[in-house]
């Protein structure tokens, strides 16, 4: 597939979208375009999973089969690996758009690059959150998870790595005109994750105890509420900081 | 007219220039402070009732803490005016601060980590005020990674002025959680925030050596910054003059 | 306000917290100093790169000077 038609083509479909009626249309021309191409890579969408699934598994082979310990564990571990998952995918979110020139051309378009950036973080999360949180119940069986855990884990997953993929996102943006950004992303991006694994695995454990955790997904709520208000605004400018390097 | 001062700041070499008019005060202020204070601390505070001498570390721990967490904030404001104002000087004074900053985390964990050992019997604890001093040296470390991956100055300049920013607004979030964390996770036996009143003895020594600290920080910052505008503008015709001028063995 | 130790050794003892006291106080002192030498590190070599710079210029505009010189002078005697 030529990468320049493609560019030329996402370019002008949110052009002619955006020009006409505001950032709405744009946004959903956008969306669709995203998602049409994100479902062409199926490796970028396995192999995030794939890293989810074989890490878990390492895990009993490190710390021992213990059911009761790997009971105790499987919150924090799951919600681990679903951080470290999204952050490795997360290196590629603007990555081709940048190097085929498309990244420019959504930056030139009237309406704001906020959108733009939310539109492909909300394909990142679909492609990526989504998943790991469907996956998800089913590693808590590989580690022994109690019963009231599972619905919880998947809440906050779904909640939680929303706000994850938004926050790398503005890593992914800073990063994106280096050649090896890699361990970079996760150096400058990991200490803000921390909110989001403390009320992710707080969430899990609140239920585990036999607590009410509602609380514990408000705030969840309350950070994806931030997070999708102003990560695309810092990476919109980090893309802007980018692209002019 | 107003803010004809705000852009002669902006111009580094000004700042080089007056800047050097300030410095011997700052150094020796700050050094004979430091020196008041720890001799103070050291031998003249009297001993605390329940931790004995080891809570003489308080001397540099708190100081250096203090500005740990100032000086994320002076690098983000400095951040902030250099992208709102385009201030080349601005940016210098960050990229200055994110070294120093991150020197004075570590002295902070350093001291926090062997005030431990004596009083709670173990090097490190996970304990609220800890790991979001861990996290702040991560931050620290961020933001040096990135302002130093760019190949252009100015695009490394405008990244991590903007990773401090976004730094800065995840601070308190970051706080907070990990305070609720630790409640949560916190062992009954274990209670490591008392509510402890100071006496005056032990305090005046203590305020000594924070004015010390945020002199020696103002003196750093200044001297780093100074050294850092010589680096960037090398070429320019003043900086060649200065530094030419005094250069041994020139024909 | 005293002195709180009663001799030089019991100071430097600190009721056996002395080397957790001293360990910090020293390793401060050398981060602190680090950060003040730092700059001047810096600087002399920076000093030295554009003597060296300066030096460079100067024989490179002799060597021209002089080059042109001679042309001249080939250009006199012909």
């Amino acid at each position: 597939m030529c990468s320049e038609s493609v560019a030329v083509a996402k370019g002008g479909q949110a052009q002619e979208a955006g020009v006409s009626a505001g950032a709405g249309p744009g946004f959903m021309a956008l969306l669709r375009t995203e998602l049409l191409l994100a479902i062409r890579r199926r490796a970028d969408i396995v192999n995030p999973l794939l890293f989810f699934v074989t890490v878990l598994a390492m895990m009993p082979l490190g710390i021992g089969p213990d059911p009761e310990m790997l009971a105790r564990m499987a919150p924090g571990l799951i919600w681990v690996m679903a951080l470290l998952a999204t952050l490795l995918s997360q290196e590629s979110l603007f990555r081709g758009d940048y190097e085929d020139g498309s990244l420019e051309q959504i930056s030139l378009l009237p309406q704001p690059l906020y959108f733009a950036v939310l539109a492909k973080v909300a394909v990142h999360w679909l492609v990526t959150g989504l998943p790991l949180a469907v996956l998800s119940p089913l590693l808590g069986l590989m580690l022994n998870l109690p019963a009231a855990g599972y619905l919880p884990l998947v809440i906050s997953l779904l909640l939680g790595t929303a706000s994850l993929s938004l926050i790398g996102a503005v890593g992914a943006a800073l990063t994106v005109a280096l050649q090896r950004p890699g361990l970079l992303l996760a150096l400058i991006i990991m200490p803000l994750y921390v909110p989001v694994l403390i009320f992710g695995t707080g969430t899990v454990q609140a239920a585990l105890d036999g607590y009410a955790y509602s609380a514990q997904l408000a705030v969840l709520g309350a950070i994806l509420a931030a997070a999708a208000a102003l990560a695309p605004l810092a990476a919109a400018g980090a893309i802007r900081i980018s692209l002019d390097h | 007219m107003a803010w004809q001062w705000f852009h002669r700041l902006g111009s580094p070499r000004w700042f080089y220039q007056k800047s050097s008019a300030w410095l011997p005060w700052l150094g020796v202020a700050s050094l004979l402070l430091l020196l008041i204070g720890c001799v103070w601390g050291l031998g003249f505070a009297p001993q605390d009732g329940k931790q004995g001498n080891s809570y003489r570390i308080i001397y540099i721990h708190v100081p250096a803490a203090f500005l740990a967490l100032a000086g994320y904030y002076i690098m983000a404001i400095c951040g902030a005016i250099g992208l709102i104002w385009k201030m080349k000087l601005s940016f210098v004074v960050m990229r200055a601060a994110a070294p120093i900053g991150a020197a004075l985390t570590f002295i902070s964990l350093f001291t926090g980590a062997l005030w431990g050992k004596p009083t709670w019997g173990t090097y490190w604890v996970w304990d609220a005020r800890i790991t979001s001093m861990l996290i702040l040296f991560f931050l620290y470390l961020g933001v040096m990674a990135l302002s130093g991956a760019f190949s252009r100055e100015q695009s490394g300049d405008k990244a991590s002025a903007l990773l401090a920013l976004v730094g800065t607004v995840n601070i308190p979030i970051i706080y907070k959680s990990v305070d609720w964390w630790f409640t949560l996770h916190q062992p009954a036996t274990l209670k490591l925030t008392q509510a402890s009143t100071i006496d005056p003895s032990m305090f005046y020594p203590l305020i000594t050596m924070i004015a010390g600290f945020y002199l020696f920080y103002a003196w750093v910052l200044t001297l780093h910054t100074r050294t850092m505008i010589l680096q960037r503008e090398w070429r320019t015709q003043w900086v060649r003059e200065l530094l030419g001028q005094t250069a041994p063995g020139r024909p | 306000m005293e002195f709180q130790f009663s001799s030089f050794a019991e100071f430097l003892a600190m009721n056996g917290h002395g080397p957790y006291v001293w360990v910090s106080y020293l390793v401060a002192a050398v981060v602190m100093i680090a950060l003040a030498v730092a700059p001047l590190v810096i600087r002399r070599r920076l000093r030295r790169e554009v003597a060296q710079e300066l030096r460079l210029e100067e024989a490179r505009r002799r060597a021209a000077r002089e080059r042109a010189e001679e042309s001249r002078g080939a250009v006199a005697t012909q």
